[in-house]
């Protein structure tokens, strides 16, 4: 029987009303009394030196308040970037700097110049019209390959190259992949490029700063994944606001998928702006501003390759990647390519070598950071396009050829820096073979075949690390923060509690399963349960969400502090009940003396607490109230087996999706409902990427996909129905409540099946092309099938 | 300056407005009814469905003059008197629908809208109504579900939310 509340139920989202109700509290749903609107002037150039921007027009138009151009910010701190990665030679990364607003060049087509502050945004748009920009365009570099070439144009001058990094993952086993190629049976290799990614949360991005001056405090509501850490970049690095004295408030968002992670120019412009202007400065972004604006994600161009032996175990594996940074180091875009990525390139086989490089190269285009899955989506999909080619190339059955090199044995220490604490690569590649009913796969080709279509059939596995991450070890890594998370647990006298998490929200549902946690622990209704997030004036503290890491690391300081809060109670109860407290029991939300008919209830506990009249005030404080912090001591490991089945029009290259089928293992589950809503979303995008979505630049760096006009948003009649099953789970061995973690799991597993069952569908057509790139539309398809 | 006057969730609404302000600023900066949404500006993402006149419109692409006299109908109206979730708001809950909830107001005004044109539409016919409706949450499945279950089919065949 399903259960109907706690751990494990699937509990109908608290959130939902107000949000179907028109109640949401969205960052743009918020104005302040007397707030201007801030219109940003950007640049339509890719490249080129800024000579003069003249504002005097523009500045004596009706309801102008003021304009600032970059000069203005020249005192100020620029754009901090969160990750200093290390190259294979020891030399730390160069490192760019990022100016609030464009200051003596521009860099990419929507860089910021100029910042028009009006009484209405209509009027700071008129005025912007009239502000008289002169660019000396420079050549744009768009391709990484030329943009790393002796004597290519430089994006930054002050920079030796454009170059970021060329790092390295299992430089000392080097020598001993390069001897496994040379011993090798078999050699498979592909080249392959993971398109460039917007990642679209449908609510814009919003920033209303304000300033207090009868307190000197400062305020920005901004729509963010992790306020905490704009409160610390912003405030230690760009304006110099001690924490004390900034406010960040980031309420209902509307979806974030990592975009909305970054410490971004407009926020810092706005909360500057408020106190300038002495008024709420409010910056809401047009879903045209969005895509030039927006940290995009992936666009990563590999070589990937692998060695086998005379009986298909696979030797060795040695990558070579090209990771486009963009024109400047949004917030954690470094550690994308290296850290989130090379430490994945195992995926779930036991490859005793591994070598992974990768070189980081700055463009005149938006910056680049994580997309959801972040690195793990890159490095998934060369690993599976690649054993799937070797596959066809050996003439084996892809499924028994990842099944014979599965790592079968638990824990289990990658050559790439990484150990798997559990899994079960196995169980979770039968449930696929079930639930896709495999076995009537050929039935169902030979029914698209009457109708003169071709079908095709691809699968790949999946590993992620996520539960981001071990302070001690990002560190090392070049993290500059920590990432454990935060949460206090506030009793009060009559039962209720709230908890304050770090964990943010932003369509994950933590409202309600974050209650259904504590509601287990304590034996208490959810309903009696609130979860704060959101605010640094309620929460202490908090790395925010993104990774994965909300019910590991979040969950897991919550479950901490309530475990303090229990201990405390126990005491209390113990006083009341006149017994040992070694003897107290709770369960139901009463507490009892073992081996007793006496018990106390919770809320007679938490009323003691606040009216401590028969209470051992020598022995403890009145209230109940405590925080947690939790450092997670690893990575979490969630892993899975998906399958693709599409059919293909050979008359024009369409490809629709026939069933997508989904078994992962995410360990335990909190609320399933959630959880197989999260691997929807990320199957929904992950199919995007493999076959609508695609970013483009021209080589003048325009960008062409630059509205839903031009770049494919999956819509309802391009998706599936999907199967997700998560019946098999190993739970995490390191956290409390033994959970892996969901949300970027369909993202990161989906899109090499696709293509894989592209292929096979061409394969079954006679058209044997061996690669195609995403996203594989009907003219890339059709093109290559003319050519085969 | 324009005046205007509608009929807005059943409440006389008028204000003072610029020729350029669209039906959605109207709606959200001067009547206050901050859960019509605006996700893009080329009339493609449906986050600012609204009926006018009975009718499913984008409200970003629509002036707010031109609904001069027009009777509006809004998320926050669609609830039951008593304050209950209406039989499509409680199927998005039921199914799990939603997510960050920002399409949710547009998508379940267009669902409204199908509901009264095709009572009892197929999961291809809700796909196709809901071309103008973009989702990056939820995948669609939940949502396909909710429409045709509030729609009172039978959806226990449809893999579980």
């Amino acid at each position: 029987m399903p259960k109907d509340g706690g751990i494990g139920a699937s509990s109908k989202r608290r959130e939902d009303v107000r949000f179907l109700t028109g109640n949401g509290n969205y960052t743009d749903d918020i104005n302040k009394r007397g707030q201007a609107h801030v219109f940003f002037l950007r640049s339509d150039v890719a490249h080129g030196v800024l000579k003069s921007v003249d504002t005097a027009a523009a500045a004596a138009m009706d309801g102008v308040v003021q304009i600032f151009t970059g000069a203005d910010f020249e005192a100020i701190g620029g754009m901090p970037c969160g990750w200093q990665v290390t190259d294979k030679n020891g030399e730390v990364m160069q490192e760019p700097k990022h100016p609030v607003l464009a200051h003596g060049k521009v860099r990419h087509v929507g860089e910021p110049i100029a910042a028009v502050v009006a009484d209405t945004l209509a009027q700071a748009r008129d005025a912007a019209e009239a502000i008289v920009v002169e660019i000396d365009d420079l050549p744009a570099v768009i391709n990484m390959k030329n943009a790393v070439k002796e004597g290519a144009t430089k994006v930054h001058d002050d920079l030796t190259s454009n170059l970021c990094y060329d790092w390295a993952l299992g430089a000392e086993n080097k020598d001993a992949v390069d001897a496994a190629f040379k011993n090798a049976a078999h050699v498979t290799t592909l080249e392959l490029v993971n398109n460039r990614l917007v990642a679209n949360p449908m609510e814009p991005r919003v920033a209303l700063g304000d300033y207090n001056r009868s307190d000197d405090q400062h305020t920005l509501y901004t729509t963010s994944q992790n306020p905490h850490v704009i409160r610390l970049l912003m405030g230690a690095f760009v304006l110099g606001i001690p924490e004390h004295k900034l406010r960040v408030v980031a309420p209902d968002v509307g979806g974030g998928f990592g975009t909305k992670i970054f410490h971004y120019q407009e926020e810092a412009f706005c909360t500057f702006a408020a106190k300038a202007c002495n008024r709420p400065v409010k910056w809401t972004s047009s879903r045209s501003e969005a895509f030039i604006s927006d940290a995009h994600g992936r666009d990563h161009v590999s070589k990937i390759e692998l060695a086998l032996d005379a009986d298909n175990n696979f030797t060795a594996l040695r990558t070579d990647t090209y990771a486009n940074m963009g024109a400047y180091l949004s917030t954690f875009a470094p550690s994308v390519p290296t850290w989130l990525h090379g430490i994945l390139m195992a995926g779930n086989y036991k490859t005793p070598v591994i070598y992974v490089n990768v070189k980081a190269v700055f463009t005149n285009t938006v910056p680049v950071d994580a997309y959801r899955g972040a690195g793990r989506p890159e490095a998934t999909y060369q690993l599976e396009r690649l054993v799937d080619k070797a596959a066809h190339e050996l003439k084996v059955d892809p499924i028994a050829l990842r099944r014979q090199n599965f790592i079968t044995e638990f824990p289990y220490a990658t050559p790439v820096a990484v150990e798997y604490d559990t899994g079960d690569y196995v169980a979770t590649m039968d449930k696929l073979e079930e639930i896709s009913d495999l076995a009537g796969f050929a039935a169902r080709r030979k029914a698209s075949e009457a109708k003169g279509k071709l079908r095709g059939f691809g699968v790949n596995c999946y590993i992620e690390a996520c539960g981001i991450a071990p302070s001690n070890l990002v560190g090392q890594l070049g993290a500059r923060a920590g990432l454990y998370e935060s949460a206090t647990v506030r009793v009060n006298a009559t039962g209720g509690l709230v908890v304050m998490t770090g964990s943010h929200s932003h369509g994950q549902g933590h409202e309600t399963s974050f209650a259904q946690v504590v509601a287990e622990m304590i034996g208490i209704d959810e309903n009696m349960i609130e979860i704060v997030h959101g605010d640094t004036s309620k929460v202490p503290m908090g790395m925010g969400t993104y990774g994965s890491r909300s019910i590991a690391v979040g969950g897991s300081a919550m479950v901490r502090a309530t475990e303090k809060i229990i201990a405390k109670a126990k005491k209390i109860a113990s006083h009341l009940l006149e017994a040992s407290e070694s003897d107290i029991e709770l369960k139901d939300g009463a507490f009892s003396v073992a081996g007793t008919d006496k018990s106390v209830a919770w809320g007679d506990v938490t009323l003691a607490a606040y009216v401590p009249h028969n209470y051992p005030l020598e022995d403890i404080e009145p209230g109940l109230e405590e925080t947690a912090f939790y450092d997670p001591s690893n990575f979490t490991y969630p892993s899975g087996a998906y399958a693709c089945e599409v059919e293909l029009d050979p008359e024009t290259g369409q490809v629709t999706i026939e069933r997508f089928s989904a078994a992962d293992d995410f360990g335990n589950i909190i609320n399933p409902m959630i959880v197989t809503g999260q691997v929807h979303g990320g199957l929904a995008q992950g199919i995007g990427q493999a076959l609508l979505e695609n970013c483009v630049y021209d080589d003048e760096g325009q960008l062409l996909s630059a509205s839903y006009m031009d770049y494919a948003m999956p819509r309802a009649s391009d998706l599936p129905m999907y199967d997700v099953d998560h019946s098999c789970q190993t739970p995490c061995t390191h956290n409390p409540l033994g959970v892996k973690g969901c949300g970027e799991a369909g993202a990161i597993g989906s899109p090499p099946s696709v293509v894989n069952a592209v292929l096979d569908a061409m394969r079954s057509g006679g058209h044997d092309i061996g690669h195609i790139d995403m996203p594989v539309s009907p003219s890339r398809v059709w093109a290559a099938m003319q050519k085969s | 300056m324009a005046q205007v006057k509608m009929t807005v969730n059943g409440k006389t609404a008028s204000g003072e407005v610029e020729g350029r302000t669209l039906l959605a600023q109207f709606l959200r900066d001067d009547q206050g009814l901050t859960g019509t949404h605006v996700g893009c500006d080329t009339s493609q993402c449906g986050a600012c469905v609204v009926h006018v006149n009975g009718e499913a419109v984008k409200s970003c692409t629509m002036l707010a003059v031109e609904a001069n006299g027009a009777t509006v109908d809004t998320i926050e109206g669609q609830a039951n008197a008593d304050g209950s979730l209406n039989v499509i708001q409680q199927a998005f809950q039921d199914h799990h629908g939603l997510q960050c909830g920002f399409c949710t107001p547009g998508m379940v005004m267009s669902a409204s809208a199908l509901l009264k044109e095709n009572p009892k539409p197929t999961e291809a016919e809700v796909r196709h109504y809901l071309d103008g409706n973009i989702c990056r949450c939820t995948g669609y499945h939940n949502i396909v579900k909710a429409i045709m279950a509030a729609s009172g089919q039978d959806v226990s065949a449809i893999a579980a939310e």
